[in-house]
């Protein structure tokens, strides 16, 4: 890794190498290997990021690129509870408002969570307990780390459920996860993550598992609440138009590691990497006139044992021959700033990239 | 109904009242089935019943005595009614200046034994009721505890050992594992006597002569449940619900005490109420090895010695054991899992 993709800040100005940074979230040359029977898995492989309280940072990538394993690595969940599996292996460095979290005491970070760092997980179905009613899990999060009597906790639970926006919420404090539809269960979720007030939350894929009409509902909510709370906010997503619509930072994943990242409008409008033209031209816009089909990204996933060597995309890039030299399959690129805040992985000049951009992607998009 | 959660004590009571006019129909038809098994087979395949009950040196006349005596001669559907009034209101058999009664709730009359069926089924029903509870006892302790553990340490010295025990367990019989420690710990070492003593006689006494069985019957329902726990503690220790009450914060032993003890219960319990009702029924292997006066060993008598009445009312108590512990369990789990509704 380069100082400059060690150390690039998504947001905020980039920090050098102080041991305790001055960002709110800083991670550094995070990875995380899964041995398994058939070789090291290798889901995120050296990813660093900055987020600084009150803003949204959305990462984005198809599955396998190592979101969500990036995201539980956070939270500190590859480690805890890996009952007789193969323990994953974490390197480098999380630093969570001066605390390293990979270094800290496990029950310090036990108690980090659901306290400073929070989870909203894609499916609310599956992601409560069933046997539990909604009232006494929210009720049990907030007890872990308050000591309060059960009347102040479920008092908390049902302003919660109020400020989420589920109706009658005294009396559906007392419904079991089942009994809600599915955006409820997002909203009361939502409600258990920040019963404690976190300064992190990380919504890992929030809307996928819902209906589309609901999507855009939950996504206000997450939106007003981190105004009102000023948390950090990190969202998980394959989906670009959500990020586009929440974040302030956009976060370009594939295969383990970053590829393009910069402030939303810039990856959004501006993007540098050819696997963000990638994702632009496979998504469904509305804002545009529908005069061609979608144009999706050819191939399907690496294997993240075996990644390609050079340039992780270079199998499915439809430019992997502009740069000379055969560079794309022997040299991994590295980050390279392309613009203000603005980096990307990938061999081209911003010469050849500016004319493809121009003349053969945007016109389609 | 609408979204109410758990269900009023009406539903409840409704719900019970249906389920038991079913077990009653059920029963019913039991009893037709198996009266109809052993009353009519012996008819078809040419055998006369009478003479299973008087043996074949008798002469003819004493067994058109007992043709006479038993309703033997009647139609089927006569003899069923007979059976039925007998259960409510007593029975008399006579014929030939012989009188026998029998007392309701008439099971029917063993005349090999010259006794009613009814006064056996409850001597030896409390044996086999004590040999059941505590075997189950140990076996949910320590197989529910092998289980979890297992599942906790998968892949560990520990995981390998217990499960190739539980095979074992499930694999050697019970008048083998029976037979051992009867052999090690009464002959050889002399530790246990051995004998079964009623309850009621002396408390230690009962004790020592249950430890062997109840030991040996735990074994085999332990080696099961601690394989069936341990498939399931890993099921649910990988659902996302157990992701989420880490990433509140919870410690490890509420994460597993509370959240996914909770969810691997439930089919435990199911089990239990099976396999509960099943053994109330007659551990007849348990109590064969082990000399225990119990259901099980009535009816393996009964059996050799042919003696039809006692199978059938052994049959009986089975079928309602069965039918009251499926309904126990169904009970049981609308209160444990709030997803099933009693309707």
């Amino acid at each position: 890794m380069t100082e400059l993709s060690k150390s690039g800040a998504a947001v905020g100005e980039p920090v050098k190498d102080s041991p305790a940074p001055s960002a709110f979230l800083e991670v550094r040359d995070l990875k995380v290997h899964f041995p398994t029977d058939d070789g090291l898995v290798k889901s995120v492989d050296g990813l660093s990021f900055t987020l600084e309280k009150g803003k949204t940072l959305g990462i984005v990538g198809e599955s396998g690129s190592g979101k969500s394993v990036t995201s539980l690595g956070i939270m500190g969940l590859h480690t805890t509870g890996q009952y007789g599996k193969r323990k994953a292996q974490i390197s480098g460095e999380i630093w969570l408002d001066g605390t390293e979290l990979l270094t800290a005491d496990p029950d310090h970070v036990r108690k980090l969570r659901g306290r400073e760092m929070a989870m909203i997980f894609q499916d609310p179905l599956s992601a409560l307990h069933p046997y539990y009613t909604i009232g006494q899990q929210i009720v049990e999060a907030y007890r872990i780390h308050h000591k309060v009597d059960k009347k102040t906790a479920r008092r908390r639970a049902v302003e919660m459920l109020d400020r989420v926006g589920i109706p009658q919420p005294d009396k559906r404090v007392d419904s079991y996860p089942h009994e809600f539809s599915g955006g409820m269960r997002q909203r009361a979720m939502i409600a258990m993550s920040l019963v404690n007030n976190p300064e992190l939350l990380i919504a890992d894929e929030p809307t996928t598992a819902l209906d589309v009409t609901v999507q855009a509902q939950i996504l206000d909510l997450i939106r007003d609440l981190q105004k009102e709370f000023g948390s950090a906010v990190i969202v998980i997503t394959h989906d670009l138009g959500v990020v586009a619509e929440l974040s302030d930072d956009i976060l370009v994943m594939y295969g383990g590691r970053c590829i393009e990242r910069g402030p939303a409008e810039k990856v959004f409008y501006e993007p540098k990497h050819p696997y963000t033209w990638g994702l632009l031209g496979s998504m469904p816009r509305l804002d545009r006139e529908q005069t061609e089909r979608l144009i999706p990204v050819k191939g399907s996933p690496p294997s993240l044992i075996n990644l390609p060597t050079g340039c992780a995309f270079n199998p499915r890039c439809a430019y992997a021959d502009v740069p000379k030299d055969n560079v794309t399959r022997t040299v991994r690129p590295e980050l390279a700033q392309v613009g203000g805040r603005h980096w990307a992985a990938c061999h081209m000049t911003q010469e050849q990239r500016e004319r493809i951009w121009t003349e053969e992607i945007a016109p389609k998009l | 109904m609408a979204r109410g959660t758990a269900a009023g004590p009406r539903a409840v009571l409704a719900y019970l009242i249906r389920r038991l006019f079913a077990a009653a129909v059920m029963l019913v038809v039991i009893i037709l089935v198996v009266f109809g098994i052993f009353f009519l087979v012996p008819r078809w395949a040419g055998v006369d019943p009478a003479t299973m009950f008087v043996g074949k040196q008798a002469d003819p006349a004493a067994i058109e005595a007992v043709r006479q005596k038993l309703g033997l001669a009647d139609p089927i559907f006569a003899q069923v009614w007979e059976f039925f009034k007998g259960l409510f209101v007593g029975r008399t058999y006579s014929g030939g200046g012989d009188v026998t009664e029998c007392a309701a709730p008439c099971f029917g009359y063993s005349f090999r034994n010259e006794q009613a069926i009814w006064p056996v089924l409850t001597d030896r029903f409390p044996v086999t009721l004590g040999l059941a509870l505590g075997a189950a006892f140990l076996w949910l302790i320590f197989g529910v505890a092998a289980g979890v553990l297992s599942a906790l340490k998968r892949g560990s010295l520990w995981d390998r050992g217990a499960m190739i025990i539980a095979l074992g367990g499930v694999s050697l019989p019970i008048y083998f594992t029976g037979m051992l420690s009867l052999a090690i710990f009464s002959y050889g070492l002399g530790w246990i006597d051995g004998r079964y003593v009623p309850l009621s006689e002396s408390f230690t006494g009962w004790l020592g002569g249950m430890i062997l069985p109840w030991v040996t019957l735990a074994f085999l329902y332990a080696a099961m449940y601690a394989r069936i726990t341990r498939a399931t503690m890993m099921e649910v220790l990988g659902e996302d619900y157990i992701r989420t009450a880490r990433a509140k914060g919870l410690t490890e032993p509420v994460v597993i005490g509370k959240h996914a003890m909770r969810s691997t219960m439930t089919p435990i319990l199911t089990m239990l109420g099976m396999d509960l009702g099943a053994l109330i029924g007659g551990a007849i292997l348990t109590e064969t090895t082990f000399s225990l006066p119990g259901l099980g060993q009535a009816v393996l008598t009964a059996i050799s010695d042919k003696d039809l009445p006692v199978i059938l009312g052994v049959t009986l108590i089975t079928s309602l054991a069965v039918i009251i512990a499926n309904l126990l369990v169904d009970l049981l789990y609308a209160v444990i899992d709030p997803r099933v509704r009693l309707s």
